[in-house]
């Protein structure tokens, strides 16, 4: 099976290779964690409000017990001394609300764990919930951010009545200053809609706790084993080193699996509590309800100007719709919106007010570009109505704005240092793609024969590979440990937990050439933190550039231990290590990675100052964030008799620095412009006055499809980043971030006739018929 | 999906199915409505009779100068069918419209007309060709026009103990064009509007027009007032969107998440005048 190449000179970084992945995903032969199975395991379920707002007046659980096949029910009274949800991110004057793992006295939101049922099977444990009792006393719900914060509006949470979680305020430069002086003021209100992650795997749990070792195994589909360990050992008191969590194939988690879920502290105390392994599966509809939500912005923007377009200043009066309670980054996300307000623009003064706001529905977190689509899609639709409003060529306010390639690092007026850029070089290499000039004629050509035909850009950027330590809840470096084995195959231990991003690949690219071995005598593992010295995890596009540079620099440590061995074996202090091989420049002899590896674990003999065996370990902290950066060019075409939007073209042109694998880039882009078309045109999530989750099945909910899908004419521009030595900035997130505004900005332009300057998404076919017809949106 | 507790049969004989069927049990065809509503436990059906391993009621054949097409017949089948695409168009052009392709291939004919979601495109197709529809019980059998089949929301003509067996459509010489056109709702892939159109001409004369709308009420129906107008007529640009203008009169229109009633109104209008076009264009 295994060739065994061990040494080979062709370089592997920036070749279009298959992900390693793939065929044991394509043939079925993965491990999910409903794939596990356990003997004498149980299976719990879990009974959930139907109401957002409501006080528990009785639960009973008797007819459930005593249901042939339950080994047991549990209350929130009975977890009372099993904690609560974990927040990781703090601000000052926040209100975390205690978000017990089952309600105790209320709930306040539908979904609302209220008790579990644990029984031999999953049909059983489900029949037992149906036989569970509650009365409830239902109260007003508020589902709307806004209408949450206004006077009289239902106490979320009964001990703060104004629904106020927190406010935060960020100032930069003289923003009072910059609107007295400026020519021109553009307002406008932009929302983000709530959005639901969905990956094609549920979350689950699979929780075997062994008395007599003291041990507990927590399977788990998240993001980020370490700190599930940390966390729920923590809140449960148990001892962390022996708590085992284990990723198993994790099939997708766009930043909803970043998070520690009641779930998982739940399933280990069963586990405990029964002496049994015990298995939870999210159903779809719990998907829906229970697990994170994303965006959920209300924004009021202004933006100053100067006559011939220089950007002076903007403000952003922010509310952040948190949900009910919060889960490990919640308040946080808004904050990087905040940051990246400024976009790539050189904007000197900025002012910044976050209200985060309770409402009766999951909380929001972690949603592909977290914080970052929010604020691209703020900023680049500002930019757009005042080029408008200046009469100016969306593309011509762009290019005199961008900070300029000699002012990196340039720092922002939000505190950041931004690493390294040329932001003129996509926007440009887009219109050239596009044909830009022709365009503008086609669509004047377009407009005389009636045609609502639209042109819209983004210059997008983001900030990356979270991060460094301070600026992150729970550490923002990585690890990576490298073992070159005694028969010379290799064994990459990564902190950082893949789930679809392909690492499996990249980083055996890496070691390939770093170490002159082939690809195929590389083994990534990751996800188990029993394998695994400590690590951080997957989000945030840090994987490579923080996980790989950790990566990156234990294979430096080992080269040089693997020289040293060559030194000894060759007998010479003249000798170089390169395509696998030391060599004596003066003997010209050689031997390879697998001698020498058989020469450090066998240790007949050793090297001054080194001990036997080839393991090298780095724990790596970046300097500073990434931030790459992107334009993309969208044109669209709105059909005048019933609203429906035709993306014609679709163009991404992405600069994530280094590019290790051309392939894996281009499914990052094409997966993140999909999910963000899918917020420019159809994903909502949709809450009813009462709380009711309208759109909470793919029935309503509108997932972006393949053939719902335009073409995308995918390019790059490539500027290295200094942060860390690949010179990889990142890219998981980039298409998200780019097209929601580009979308909408296409369809803005193609309305424009019709005086429309601004859309809120989803840019549903009605929404955009009845502006045509002429009828109130 | 963890559903309730359930008896589950796959007799090999509709004989056998409705004896079944008349002590209580529930027919489940390609499950395609059924099982997400047994998976939210919205349904909770005792005893399940699977008429999938039925061959009997499986078949596209001609027979009379019409095609009968057997209740398990899949979505697929019908659409790929050169017998249905040569004698039948309109309706292999709605089956193709169908979900999608996993659907269509376990979703089936008689499930979905007994099933008669008010958003189904068959309903549509069905109407327009005056299809008929037989209705099978253990003692009986009876056959139906689709006028009459489709009642209400989810109710047909069935009797309990009923499935249906077979739809006949008929086989349209020369001198008729047909055009099924839908409003996909984008999540569900169900029709916002769906209008299928089946037009026959003499010389210069629309001799026939029939209309079957869905998706825009509670039921598939023919819009018989747009019929009447278009008929005896030429069918001119200008009449044909005169005549889609009718398809919604007087129609008490469905509104939710997806599309407003003026909205689903103002787009049968639209897509009638499209499928209109699309199938006076078509007659050979």
């Amino acid at each position: 099976m295994a060739t065994t190449t061990i040494t080979k000179t062709e370089k592997l970084v920036g070749k279009r290779i298959r992900r390693r992945e793939d065929p044991r995903l394509i043939t079925g032969t993965a491990t999910y964690v409903d794939d596990i199975k356990m003997p004498g395991m149980l299976y719990a379920s879990i009974l959930r409000s139907p109401h957002a707002a409501a006080k528990i007046r009785s639960i009973d659980i008797s007819k459930a017990k005593a249901l042939k096949g339950v080994h047991a029910v549990f209350i929130g009274e009975d977890t009372k001394d099993a904690g609560a949800v974990p927040c990781g991110a703090s601000l000052p004057g926040l209100r975390v609300p205690h978000h017990n793992i089952l309600a105790i006295d209320r709930v306040y939101l539908v979904g609302h764990p209220v008790a579990v049922v644990v029984a031999t099977d999953r049909y059983i444990a489900r029949d037992g919930v149906e036989l569970i009792e509650v009365e409830y006393e239902v109260e007003n719900a508020v589902a709307d951010p806004e209408k949450a914060l206004a006077p009289g509006a239902h106490a979320v949470h009964p001990q703060w009545p104004d629904n106020v979680a927190f406010t935060f305020h960020q100032e930069g430069g003289d923003v009072a200053k910059a609107f007295a002086e400026a020519d021109v003021i553009v307002k406008q209100r932009i929302t983000s809609q709530r959005l639901i992650p969905n990956s094609m795997e549920t979350r689950g749990v699979v929780a075997d706790w062994r008395a007599a070792d003291r041990t507990m195994n927590l399977y788990t589909s998240t993001q980020a084993p370490h700190l599930v360990r940390s966390l729920v050992a923590q809140i449960l008191g148990l001892e962390e080193n022996r708590f085992r969590v284990v990723a198993p194939e994790v099939g997708g988690g766009f930043g909803a699996k970043i998070q520690t879920y009641a779930e998982e502290i739940l399933l280990a105390w069963i586990s405990i509590k029964l002496q049994k392994p015990v298995k939870w599966i999210e159903s779809r509809r719990e998907n829906f309800t229970c697990t994170i939500h994303g965006r959920g912005h209300v924004d009021f923007y202004e933006i100053a100007a100067k006559r011939d377009g220089t950007i002076l200043g903007i403000k952003l009066k922010l509310i952040q719709d948190l949900g009910a309670y919060f889960t490990i980054l919640t308040p946080g996300i808004p904050t990087l919106s905040v940051l990246m307000m400024p976009g790539l623009y050189r904007t000197p003064n900025i002012s910044a007010d976050i209200v985060g706001a309770f409402t009766n529905c999951p909380p929001t977190d972690a949603y592909r570009g977290a914080g970052r689509p929010e604020a691209t899609h703020g900023i680049e639709r500002m930019v757009d109505m005042l080029a408008a409003e200046l009469k100016m060529d969306p593309a011509e306010i762009r290019l005199k704005n961008f900070v300029r390639n000699e002012e990196f690092p340039f720092p922002t007026a939000t505190g950041l240092v931004y690493d390294t850029g040329d932001y003129s070089a996509p926007l440009k290499k887009a219109m050239e793609m596009a044909g830009y000039d022709k365009l503008r004629k086609e669509q004047v050509e377009a407009r005389k024969q009636g045609k609502y035909m639209g042109i819209g850009l983004c210059a997008y950027g983001e900030i990356c590979a979270f991060g460094p330590s301070p600026a992150t809840p729970a550490g923002g470096w990585e690890s990576c440990t490298v073992k070159i084995e005694p028969s010379g195959q290799v064994t990459v231990l990564t902190g950082i937990s893949p789930h679809g991003q392909g690492e499996e690949t990249t980083f055996a690219q890496i070691v390939g050439d770093e170490l002159g071995v082939g690809i195929d005598d590389v083994l990534v593992l990751h996800g188990d933190t029993q394998l695994v010295p400590y690590g951080i995890g997957t989000f945030g596009s840090r994987s490579t550039a923080v996980g790989g540079t950790a990566l990156y620099y234990a294979l430096q440590d080992l080269k040089a231990t693997i020289k040293k061995f060559g030194e000894m074996l060759l007998e010479s202090d003249d000798v170089t290590f390169a395509g696998g091989q030391c060599t004596c420049n003066k003997s010209g002899k050689s031997i390879g990675v697998k001698g020498i590896a058989a020469a450090a674990y066998r240790a007949m003999k050793l090297p001054a100052n080194t001990g036997p065996g080839l393991v090298a370990t780095h724990f790596w902290e970046p300097p500073n964030f990434t931030f790459p950066f992107g334009a993309h060019l969208v044109v669209t075409e709105v059909n005048g008799e019933t609203g429906d939007v035709v993306i014609k073209r679709y163009i991404a042109v992405d600069d994530c620095g280094n590019i290790l694998n051309p392939l894996i880039v281009d499914g990052q882009v094409h997966g993140g412009v999909a999910q963000g078309i899918g917020q420019a045109l159809w994903e909502q999530a949709v809450y009813d006055d009462n709380g009711q989750l309208v759109t909470g099945e793919f029935m309503d909910y509108t997932m972006p499809r393949a053939h719902m899908m335009p073409w995308i004419e995918s390019a790059h521009t490539i500027t290295p980043t200094p942060v860390n030595p690949l010179g990889v900035k990142g890219v998981g997130e980039a298409g998200t971030i780019g097209a929601s505004p580009a979308v909408v900005n296409s369809v803005v332009d193609a309305l424009s006739t019709l005086g429309v300057r601004h859309l809120d998404m989803p840019l549903t076919p009605e929404k955009l018929w009845k502006l045509i017809a002429g009828r109130n949106a | 999906m963890i559903p309730q507790q359930f008896e589950y049969s796959a007799p090999k004989t509709l004989d056998e199915a409705l004896g079944l069927l008349a002590e209580g049990a529930k027919p489940l065809a390609g499950g395609m409505s059924l099982i997400p509503m047994m998976k939210l436990r919205l349904a909770a059906p005792e005893h399940l009779v699977d008429l999938g391993r039925i061959k009997e009621l499986s078949y596209i054949r001609e027979q009379g100068g019409e095609l009968h097409i057997g209740a398990t017949t899949t979505h697929h089948e019908v659409e790929s069918s050169a017998l249905v695409r040569g004698k039948c168009p309109l309706l292999a052009e709605t089956a193709s419209h169908i979900g999608d392709v996993q659907v269509r291939n376990m979703g089936t004919i008689g499930g979905s007309v007994a099933h008669a979601d008010p958003a189904a495109d068959y309903p549509a197709a069905l109407q327009a060709l005056e299809a008929k529809i037989v209705l099978k019980g253990a003692k009986s059998e009876r056959t139906v026009s689709a006028g009459d089949f489709f009642v209400d929301t989810f109710t047909t003509a069935l009797e309990p103990g009923e499935i249906v067996r077979e739809v006949i459509v008929p086989i349209d010489g020369d001198g008729t064009g047909t055009n099924y056109q839908k409003v996909i709702q984008p999540a569900s892939g169900f029709a916002i509007v769906g209008i299928a159109v089946r037009v026959r001409k003499s010389g210069d004369k629309v001799t026939m027009a029939r209309i079957g709308v869905t998706g825009l009420s509670n039921r598939a129906f023919r819009a018989t007032e747009a019929e009447k107008a278009l008929e005896g007529r030429s069918g001119s640009p200008a009449e044909i969107q005169a005549v889609a203008a009718l398809v919604g009169q007087g129609i008490d229109a469905n509104s939710d998440l997806h599309a407003s009633a003026d909205y689903r109104l103002h787009l049968a209008s639209v897509y009638a005048a499209r499928a209109l076009a699309t199938a006076l264009g078509r007659i050979a």
